[in-house]
């Protein structure tokens, strides 16, 4: 084997108690396309952090085409040739592309237009240097990440979960653009928790659990189930079986929603439908940015409609939108929020407190004042219940992983006993067997007859748990399809705004 | 390129420990002390004088000590109240103006009868300057309820309004007649003056009045529903609105307590110490309260051991002032250094120092 690009000998970080890298190996050889396969938390993100100088590591060491390498910061690793998109893009929606690109990379603008058409034409990397980022789909902007990157001749780029933000077909596009960068010279490393895709593009792939290396392998020699026993430590869990819904009566209902946000970058909503009833899972596909947040606050109360339009949000038959989430949470409704810490639950605060934030009304306060033996006894239930893994209800909650909080938010909703259960993106950053546990439990509860609304970004999941889903892009809602009778292509029709057409 | 170079950073600790918290403002008073004592040298002060003046004999001289707790009052009210507040960050910093108001509602019966008895009177005038307190922080509230208008502005704007109207009541409509044309009011009969409670002293019943209020204050803020939405509210605005407690309702009763209770405060002085209306009726206590309440940790018990070290230190300011021959600002710069040194103090409690390793970029 050639002098590898990039070599990893026992890489170690740790933050304070957290071993986030334990002896980490890695090699990327020139001109392939490497792997990183790991669950949340497995610490992936730190290693990357490490290679791309963000962090310094504790120990070990790394090597540069066979030479000491020692990164000071992000700067320091460019000058080297690394270069880096992250999950979350860093574009100024107000300024142009090229606008955005002259931010970092110096040079006369016309020559600079010149080299982004030229790189757009060599890897399939079509982008209008003239456009504002803000009217740029996703795709398109990951784009635009990806030139800025290649800008600076890079040997090595890192693409954080790049697939995570694009409907199915783009993720072709961008497969044929990585396979072009491999063969024009470039080593790219491809860090992900789909198996799938990995097998598809990887030449290695490098597995982490909980820190270590548990594998070093060739995907295409693998099939997924090996991937996964190497990526979680045992067999993928069976999505939980599902019988044919038995859906009652109307539990929530959209009739033409129409929502303009403050915020001249929010996703204003257009004409919304969508009808729920007891007993049956509905799923909102889509990626994120496309009005999942303003969604959400609508149906949970966060945004009230004026009293005018009011019966645009019917709720357990009444019209709905005019009222805030408390009095909802009155009508049988319960909710998730995407974010967990600061939304779902107070960072600082205990677990017994954070309970009282919605289950208050469930005997946890007397005469005004706070019940705490109740309050700690329904937390010591949930806690049980619901698997959280954490010392007790005097814990803090931003103690715990964002899996066992997000079974906490999830097993203190649930105890509410909704008739609306309403979760937006459930499993974001939550490790496998957690996930798991939450999509049996959705099950469960749709067949005693609870009437569940999933936004989510993960269309795998989607397509495990509902009975029905529904496509938000750009602010409208696709009509609703059969989970039975849909392939994940349809939905991805839907994501990219061509549904109607086919 | 070799740069090796040690730069010190700020790392957040895991989770601040108590003795820390209660260390920060006993850190804070020491290193204020000595560098004011330091100032005072400077300025060719004797400083074991000053040192005596200021910080020894107002607990040591029971004359002293007593006027200490007649001005423990005020600050203690004032601060409970504005504590509440501030942990819901809400930041009424107009305290002064809703203890002047407080003082002028109160005022309103002696000095429009000033002939009535009974012991009726100063009840209902310290009633009065509460309501007038909080009234007076409506007006913030409701302009940051309806228009989002910063209540910080607003509050402390208003003080300076209030301030106005004191001076215009006493040169026009409420100045004694017979007072020589001073900016003052009648003296108040003595049915407007609240109880002593120490024989010899000006120390009154209002201070225990404070003192049962600082219980009730814990009782709110640590054991009610209504003061963990107040709490919710101040740590994640966004988890307080999930959970559907009303934003507005939170910022009204955060003003309209701190207003109650300053107006309170104004009440007490006027029918306690001072026994009329005049200009002079706080000597910044407003203000002073802020700090009161952030060196008590925002804590209803802490607060009641910080007000008494802030009225020392007017004591002791005052005392310095006759017998060291300290200027009238002192008293002002210490409450200043005590403050900026206990938010550096405050600082260390949820970060730690750390250096970072010298790191070395390699050659290309």
């Amino acid at each position: 084997m050639a002098t590898p690009l990039l070599s990893l000998r026992g890489i170690s970080k740790r933050y304070g108690e957290i071993r986030a890298n334990q002896a980490v190996d890695l090699d990327v050889a020139p001109r392939s396309i490497h792997a990183i396969l790991g669950e949340n938390g497995a610490g992936k993100s730190t290693l990357m952090k490490l290679i791309y100088g963000v962090e310094t590591p504790d120990g070990g060491e790394m090597l540069w085409e066979g030479a000491p390498l020692t990164l000071a910061s992000p700067a320091a690793a460019r000058r080297r040739g690394i270069g880096m998109v992250f999950q979350h893009f860093s574009l100024f929606e107000t300024l142009t592309v090229i606008e955005n690109i002259r931010l970092v990379v110096p040079g006369q603008a016309r020559a600079l237009v010149a080299r982004i058409l030229e790189l757009g034409a060599e890897f399939g990397l079509e982008v209008d240097p003239h456009a504002h980022v803000h009217e740029l789909s996703v795709g398109e902007r990951q784009r635009v990440e990806i030139i800025r990157c290649l800008m600076t001749d890079p040997k090595l780029l890192i693409l954080d979960e790049p697939t995570s933000v694009l409907p199915p077909q783009s993720v072709d596009k961008l497969f044929e653009t990585l396979r072009r960068l491999r063969d024009g010279g470039i080593s790219v490393l491809f860090i992900s928790h789909k198996l799938e895709e990995i097998r598809a593009i990887c030449d290695r792939a490098t597995i982490l659990r909980a820190g270590r290396v548990t594998g070093n392998v060739d995907p295409r020699e693998h099939d997924a189930h090996d991937l996964a026993r190497m990526m979680i430590g045992r067999d993928m869990p069976d999505p939980p079986p599902m019988k044919p819904a038995k859906p009652g009566e109307t539990v929530l209902e959209l009739i033409g929603l129409n929502y303009t946000p403050d915020d001249p970058f929010g996703m204003p909503l257009k004409d919304m439908a969508l009808t729920l009833r007891s007993g049956e899972i509905l799923g909102i596909a889509g990626i994120s940015g496309n009005g999942q947040a303003e969604l959400s606050e609508l149906i949970s109360g966060e945004i009230r409609l004026p009293f005018e339009t009011r019966e645009q949000v019917q709720m357990m038959g009444e019209p709905a939108g005019h009222l805030g989430p408390a009095e909802r949470r009155k009508l049988g409704f319960a909710f998730v929020p995407e974010d967990r810490l600061g939304r779902g639950a107070v960072q600082g605060m205990s677990l017994a407190r954070n309970s009282l934030l919605t289950a208050h009304p469930l005997g946890l306060i007397r005469r005004g004042l706070i019940a705490m033996g109740e309050a700690s006894e329904f937390t010591r239930r949930c806690i049980a219940d619901h698997d959280v893994r954490t010392s007790g209800p005097d814990a803090e909650a931003g103690g715990l992983s964002g899996g066992n909080l997000q079974k906490f938010i999830v097993g203190r909703e649930m105890m509410l006993a909704p008739k609306l259960f309403f979760l937006a993106q459930p499993t974001w950053g939550v490790d496998i067997g957690a996930a798991t546990a939450i999509r049996q439990k959705l099950v469960a509860l749709r067949d005693q007859g609870v009437a569940i609304l999933v936004i989510s970004e993960e269309i795998d999941e989607l397509f495990d748990i509902c009975d029905r889903i529904q496509v938000l892009s750009h602010g409208r809602l696709s009509p609703s399809l059969e989970t039975r009778q849909t392939r994940p292509e349809d939905i991805g029709r839907y994501m990219i705004g061509a549904g109607a057409a086919a | 390129m070799n740069a090796t170079r040690i730069r010190p950073m700020l790392v957040k600790r895991d989770r601040p420990s108590l003795s820390l918290k209660i260390l920060a403002p006993l850190l804070a008073l020491v290193a204020a002390t000595l560098i004011n004592l330091l100032l005072h040298v400077f300025m060719g002060k004797d400083p074991v004088a000053v040192f005596h003046a200021m910080i020894l004999e107002p607990f040591i001289s029971f004359p002293s000590f007593s006027e200490v707790l007649l001005k423990t009052g005020p600050l203690l009210l004032i601060a409970e109240g504005l504590a509440i507040g501030y942990r819901a960050k809400v930041f009424n910093i107009g305290a002064e103006g809703q203890f002047i108001i407080g003082a002028i509602f109160a005022s309103a019966l002696p000095v429009w009868y000033p002939m009535a008895t009974g012991q009726w009177i100063w009840p209902t005038m310290l009633l009065a300057g509460a309501v007038g307190g909080a009234l007076w922080a409506a007006i913030t509230a409701f302009w940051r309820v309806r228009l989002s208008a910063n209540e910080i502005l607003v509050s402390l704007m208003l003080s300076l309004v209030a301030a106005q109207v004191l001076n215009y009541l006493l040169l026009g409509p409420w100045k004694d007649p017979n007072g020589f044309n001073f900016p003052q009011s009648v003296m108040f009969q003595y049915d407007a003056m609240v109880p002593l409670i120490i024989p010899g002293t000006r120390v009154n019943a209002s201070l225990l009045i404070a003192l049962a209020l600082a219980l009730a204050a814990y009782v709110f803020m640590q054991k009610s529903f209504m003061g963990y939405k107040l709490e919710v509210g101040g740590l994640a605005p966004r988890a307080a609105g999930y959970a559907g407690f009303s934003e507005g309702r939170a910022i009204w009763i955060s003003l309209l307590i701190g207003g109650f209770a300053a107006g309170l405060a104004g009440a007490a002085e006027v029918a306690g110490p001072i026994g009329q209306l005049q200009r002079s009726i706080s000597t910044g206590y407003g203000y002073a309260a802020i700090i009161v309440a952030y060196l008590g940790g925002l804590h209803p018990i802490g607060i009641i051991f910080s007000s008494v070290v802030m009225a020392a230190i007017y004591i002791g300011g005052d005392n310095a002032l006759v017998s060291a021959d300290l200027p009238i600002a002192a008293v002002r710069v210490f409450q200043g250094s005590l403050l900026l040194a206990y938010l550096m103090a405050v600082t260390f409690v949820r970060y730690r120092l750390a250096f970072a390793r010298p790191v070395s970029e390699v050659a290309a």
